[in-house]
């Protein structure tokens, strides 16, 4: 299993998006920390990187790659290697390569100009996206096996999860603005690992506005070391679920 | 000449005051025995010990000195020490445990109707009121140490409480753990500086009906609601610092029904709002720093012709709010880290007004819950939307000359 990882690791570092990917997530995390004199601007960059680019990238790179190398996957296939062992591989593989890319890239240049619980937050959260939407990549690719149709997936469930459901979710707020729904809108949020993260960061970040009225709320439940750890585990839910559901259609596909 | 003079050293030595001292081993054992032997204008000494003597009422003009910090001890049932002679200095005292009763309010320190009181240096601990002025003129009350352990605003009274005073001075006192860390009530002409108070359960400072008042230089940081201060005019508040009260109807400085005030150089950081006010006017806010809030100024609609100029506004959440479109105060000049125009003639102001209202901090007015998107993609879009196209946001809540560098405050 280890061999696949490295040759997949491998294979991906040679084709030298990722690096580009590293390096742009570089540039403008230098750039943003470095043109204004307070952290926070830069910090709010990286904030829409997490929140934007990141997933784009991730969920769109893994489909493809995982589209262009089917035929890599039937070499192995025919190989005596449990079907598991190879699905499990390409995730650990292609996943290693966006989280390294990402910490690399973004997670570096925070941790040294943001060196407080902000800019931890934001690479632990960054790292998890990277891997949810590589997930949500291995799930649209198994789904069909129309390449075209795939990325579709993948490019749709990526705007689902960035702009739409924060639409709805602002939808239902204003209809349902009469009714005490705050608590209901925090189960809400669970649907979207976007808005999970994107939470996550704002209780660190926006922490004094997040003491009034309704932040409290969310506070209460969010920035106690419960809601903490259950949203960490939603987010590694959203890891696991979608790969899950990929892994067991991967078993029995006919390839 | 020389019989004159030796009159004169006579009379000097019969109008010379006497040092009465108290102590376990001096003559004098109580306090309550010597204030009875004392004349006016005696000095009455106490040295180190604990006096449990009930009430002590100071009833003629002494001066009343503790050494190393005597410990006047009210056992928890009566009000330690009284004022009742004009011109008294209490100095050098520890006072603990006063009684709690809600009628009568015991304190610590409490001056009853007198002027010229001085209270200075002492230590008050664990008291229900420290130090109270009831209708006193003139008095001076510094360097104080006072702190209470309250758990909840009924149960415990104010660290310095003044009402229908004139002309005090609350000077360089510590105070914490009280509801409120100062209490004025039609006070007049008086100066609070350098106070430092904190977790304090309801207000660092309550400040009502107190016309003609300045406040310098303190620092209120972490009490349970903030600075608030009501139903007053010209009030100086000036380079105060307002920290880290955070909670819903928590405010750095909570102001109601001010006018012809002055607001400046003082620093907001990390407070829920900043600033709130309500049907507040006339009222100068000029060089302060707000950094770090989650609203740098709540503005309701009651308010009007207020000037906010030359502040900055970095790294705020929101950096003002208002419940309705009626804009009758005037924003110039002042520096905002989210502006994001231009500067063609290098003059240091922006060339496009800046729109201070966010769409946002609007949505979140008017629905709490909101709050939950905030910072998300898509309400970033309609931000940007609505800052060029104002629909939602009142188009004349303007700042005409934003800065594009931050004033060094």
């Amino acid at each position: 299993m280890n061999r696949i990882i490295k040759i997949i690791f491998l294979d991906i570092l040679k084709n030298k998006i990722v690096l580009g990917y590293t390096l742009i997530l570089a540039l403008l995390s230098w750039s943003s920390f470095g043109l204004e004199d307070n952290s926070a601007k830069g910090l709010l960059t990286i904030l829409n990187v997490i929140l934007f680019t990141v997933p784009l990238v991730s969920i769109l790179f893994a489909t493809i790659y995982l589209y262009n190398s089917s035929e890599f996957i039937e070499l192995l296939l025919s190989q005596p290697i449990k079907r598991k062992k190879i699905w499990l591989s390409l995730f650990l593989g292609l996943s290693l390569s966006m989280v390294a890319a990402f910490f690399i890239g973004a997670g570096i240049p925070l941790l040294i100009n943001a060196p407080d619980s902000v800019g931890l937050m934001m690479v632990i959260v960054g790292c998890l996206i990277s891997l949810v939407f590589v997930a949500l990549a291995f799930l649209s690719s198994i789904l069909t096996r129309d390449k075209a149709k795939g990325i579709g997936i993948s490019i749709m469930s990526w705007l689902f999860f960035a702009l739409l459901f924060d639409g709805l979710v602002l939808f239902l707020l204003f209809q349902f603005s009469d009714y005490p729904i705050e608590k209901a809108m925090v189960a809400v949020t669970a649907f979207s690992p976007i808005d999970l993260a994107r939470i996550q960061i704002l209780l660190q970040l926006d922490v004094s506005a997040m003491m009034g009225y309704t932040g409290a709320i969310f506070k209460d439940f969010f920035g106690t070391a419960i809601g903490l750890s259950v949203s960490f585990l939603l987010l590694c839910l959203w890891v696991i679920i979608p790969f899950w559901v990929s892994l067991e259609k991967f078993k029995n596909k006919d390839l | 000449m020389k019989k004159i003079f030796y009159i004169l050293l006579l009379f000097s030595s019969i109008l010379q005051a006497k040092v009465i001292e108290v102590g376990t081993n001096k003559p004098i054992k109580s306090i309550q025995k010597a204030i009875v032997l004392a004349k006016v204008g005696d000095t009455v000494l106490v040295h180190k010990g604990h006096y449990k003597e009930g009430n002590i009422i100071i009833n003629k003009r002494i001066v009343f000195i503790g050494k190393n910090y005597p410990i006047l001890d009210g056992q928890k049932k009566y009000e330690v020490l009284s004022i009742k002679a004009d011109g008294v200095i209490v100095r050098g005292f520890k006072v603990i445990k006063s009684g709690y009763a809600t009628l009568e309010d015991p304190c610590g320190i409490k001056v009853y109707n007198k002027n010229n009181v001085v209270i200075q240096n002492n230590i008050l601990d664990d008291n229900f009121f420290g130090i109270y002025i009831q209708n006193g003129a003139n008095c001076i009350v510094k360097n104080n140490k006072v702190s209470a352990y309250g758990k909840e605003e009924q149960r415990i009274g104010n660290g310095i409480h003044c009402w229908k005073s004139d002309r005090l001075q609350i000077i360089s006192n510590t105070i914490s753990g009280h509801r409120d860390g100062i209490y004025f009530e039609f006070v007049t002409n008086s100066t609070i500086k350098g106070n430092f108070s904190t977790k304090n359960i309801r207000y660092g400072l309550h400040f009502m009906f107190s016309n003609d008042d300045a406040y310098i230089s303190n620092v209120f940081k972490n009490n349970g609601a903030g600075v608030a201060v009501m139903f007053t005019r010209r009030v100086k508040m000036v380079n105060n610092h307002f920290e880290e009260n955070w909670g819903d109807a928590a405010y750095g400085l909570f102001l109601k029904e001010i006018s012809d005030s002055f607001i400046i150089g003082n620093k907001f950081a990390k407070n829920t709002s900043g600033i709130h006010m309500e049907g507040t006017s006339r009222i100068l806010v000029q060089k302060n720093s707000f950094e770090a809030n989650g609203w740098g100024m709540k503005i309701q609609a009651s308010c009007m012709d207020n000037e906010i100029q030359n502040n900055n506004f970095v790294g705020n959440t929101f950096d003002i709010s208002t419940n309705g479109s009626l804009v009758l105060n005037t924003f110039n000049g002042n520096y905002w880290d989210k502006y994001e125009g231009y500067d063609l003639d290098k003059n240091g102001v922006g060339d496009v007004p800046f729109h201070p209202l966010s769409l946002f901090s609007v949505i979140t007015e008017n629905n709490p819950s909101a709050m939950l998107l905030f910072r998300s993609f898509m309400i970033t879009l309609l931000d940007k939307s609505e800052k060029i196209l104002p629909s939602i946001t009142p188009d004349n809540f303007i700042d005409k000359k934003p800065l594009m560098h931050s004033l060094p405050l």
